[in-house]
């Protein structure tokens, strides 16, 4: 018998506008979304359709309008403002287009974040760091400050700070946007082997073509609305 | 996370050494004016300080600081003998007569009469010889900022000669009283040479000296004496306030002071306000992606804090040093002596430093804790 894959993300009739009056602006417009633990999702589809506010939607970063969005079976935007950080820092992930590292510390210093503001002791925290950091490539940079890292380094970097504290879901926006082909190419390598677990999700938001190829499952998203979802190993649904 | 604080604080070190040198600059120029307004107010008092051996100063009713002398009746200090508490009570002059050396150097001095018994009020640092040669006939003690006035260049000598009012004065001491409120030289000598040194006058006497008997207090007697007497008491540390008082209200000192006091404090903590608050905002970024990763606005805030009270604690240090340094040179300087940076105006300072520091990082809270952590995925 085979295991049917935990539904982590699901997003129903998801609503999402900015502004007021004649600037308003519908972005999210009923989008309905899922992603299974043990894969790597993509959301695909042109700049502006609204994939990195759903993101954020997912994301407990911004608030829906309207619809609903569960994550492992809870409905994270209900929480108490304290409850919902807590939950963001023991359970999500973040890997970002620009890296958003902190220039003043080192990348083993970077990665530990996610532990030391869940409160563990700085000397365990970056001695973890260094150990993922190494497994992902960088024991030798584990001193260096980010603005003495490649591209491709720093967004190891980034992916170490996403899987330090082993949560249940990585959200990645353009992971590879800012790195040429063959270093984006290697920082999915290492997304796929490394983030990818079968009590993990992992969702990216992306238009690079070229690393559709990691997908297990590809939603496109086009005008605020998820309009097909491919399971490029498998079937797709409309 | 305080270390993640610290390291943001000092990672940039063009703008943390920015900070500190703007809270140091701030820092240095409040202590530096307000200790020389300071200074320069309590010199208004430096003759009445200069008196330890009494602790009340007996005057007309009108008079309202030390310059303002009306002359007391002879009969007066035998009135305030007389007012029960009194241990002892003794004369003393004060004039302005003009002092002018044999080379024709002169200058309008402050000339103090003391008592001829006694000789209380006389200056107890010397720098050179002794206040007891006031004993010997047409002597005086001259300060030794005054010396240098009239004997521009010149090493201290004793037993040279002045001309006060056509009488022969000797210099048998050089004192080292406290800078008066104008640039003259300070001249000590026994009451019944130093009225002659002035000019007759029909009344002399300025003021009553008195010290209380033990277990009376300065305060009680002053109000016993008033009220006995008709004249006016005060102690030395009230007389000293009432002159202050008096430069204060009839002079341009306060508002011409008060004016580069608000410009320094207005330049100052703009300066270190304003880096501190763009220190901040240049980092929101930074303070979003701690957000988005789950660090509390309270965790926030105490960082920012942190960062607020380490870099205002160091320039204030700096600038303290900085005001420090700059009085141990300026007291060495004759025109400059005796002003030097009071430890009320550090604790003020430091009030007001880490209140701009603080205002300025609560400013910049505000931005983090409305901040959207979704600002993160904004490339």
């Amino acid at each position: 018998m085979i295991a049917t894959p935990a539904t982590s993300v699901q997003c129903r009739g998801v609503l999402k506008d900015f502004g007021q009056g004649e600037a308003r602006v519908s972005v999210l417009r009923g989008v309905d979304f899922s992603a299974d633990s043990g894969e790597l999702t993509f959301l695909v589809g042109p700049s502006g359709c609204g994939k990195t506010t759903l993101l954020s939607v997912i994301a407990g970063l911004l608030n829906s309008d309207d619809g609903e969005v569960e994550l492992f079976g809870q409905r994270v935007e209900r929480l108490p403002d304290d409850q919902r950080i807590r939950f963001r820092r023991k359970r999500l992930g973040f890997v970002y287009q620009q890296y958003n590292l902190l220039p003043a510390l080192t990348a083993a210093e970077n990665a530990a974040v996610p532990l030391l503001a869940a409160g563990m002791p700085r000397p365990q925290a970056v001695e973890k760091a260094a150990g993922l950091l190494a497994t992902l490539g960088l024991g030798n940079r584990v001193n260096a400050l980010p603005n003495k890292l490649s591209g491709g380094q720093q967004q190891r970097v980034t992916l170490a700070r996403a899987l330090v504290h082993e949560p249940s879901l990585i959200l990645c926006d353009e992971p590879t946007a800012a790195l040429d082909h063959a270093t984006g190419d290697a920082v999915m390598e290492l997304l796929s082997e490394h983030a990818v677990h079968p009590d993990r999700s992992v969702i990216v938001v992306t238009h690079d073509t070229r690393v559709f190829k990691y997908a297990d499952r590809i939603a496109h998203m086009d005008d605020g609305r998820i309009v097909k979802t491919e399971h490029p190993r498998g079937i797709s649904t409309r | 996370m305080n270390f993640v604080a610290l390291r943001m604080l000092t990672g940039d070190r063009a703008k943390y050494l920015g900070l500190i040198f703007a809270i140091a600059f701030a820092t240095f120029l409040l202590e530096n004016q307000t200790s020389i307004f300071a200074g320069i107010l309590k010199r208004t008092g430096s003759q009445i300080l200069d008196v330890t051996d009494a602790e009340i100063w007996v005057m007309d009713p009108q008079t309202e600081y030390f310059e303002q002398t009306k002359a007391l009746k002879d009969t007066d200090l035998t009135r305030v003998r007389g007012v029960e508490g009194v241990e002892w009570a003794v004369k003393l002059y004060k004039g302005n007569p003009v002092a002018r050396t044999t080379a024709g150097k002169f200058a309008v001095s402050f000339c103090l009469g003391l008592d001829d018994a006694t000789l209380t009020g006389a200056p107890r640092a010397m720098t050179l010889g002794s206040w007891e040669r006031l004993r010997e006939p047409n002597s005086v003690v001259i300060d030794r900022a005054g010396y240098a006035l009239l004997f521009p260049g010149e090493p201290l000598r004793l037993d040279r000669t002045l001309e006060l009012n056509d009488h022969k004065a000797t210099i048998v001491g050089i004192s080292d009283a406290s800078a008066p409120f104008v640039s003259w030289p300070v001249m000590h000598a026994r009451y019944s040479e130093a009225v002659n040194f002035v000019g007759r006058e029909r009344s002399q006497l300025s003021y009553v000296l008195v010290r209380p008997k033990a277990g009376l207090s300065a305060e009680a007697l002053c109000a016993r004496i008033e009220a006995q007497t008709g004249l006016r008491a005060r102690t030395t540390n009230q007389f000293l306030w009432d002159c202050i008082h008096y430069y204060l209200r009839n002079t341009g000192i306060p508002v011409n002071f008060g004016i580069t006091i608000a410009i320094a404090l207005v330049v100052g903590t703009i300066v270190a306000g304003q880096t501190f608050y763009l220190f901040t905002i240049e980092n929101l970024k930074q303070f979003g992606a701690l957000k988005a990763i789950g660090v509390t606005n309270g965790r926030l805030v105490g960082m920012i804090l942190l960062q607020a009270l380490t870099v205002g604690f160091i320039g204030f240090s700096i600038g303290t040093g900085m005001a420090a340094g700059f009085f141990q040179v300026t007291l060495q300087v004759m025109a400059t002596r005796g002003i030097v940076l009071m430890w009320q105006n550090v604790v003020l300072t430091g009030a007001c430093i880490m209140l701009v520091v603080v205002l300025a990082s609560l400013l910049s809270l505000r931005r983090v804790l409305v901040l959207e952590p979704a600002i993160v995925f904004r490339g």
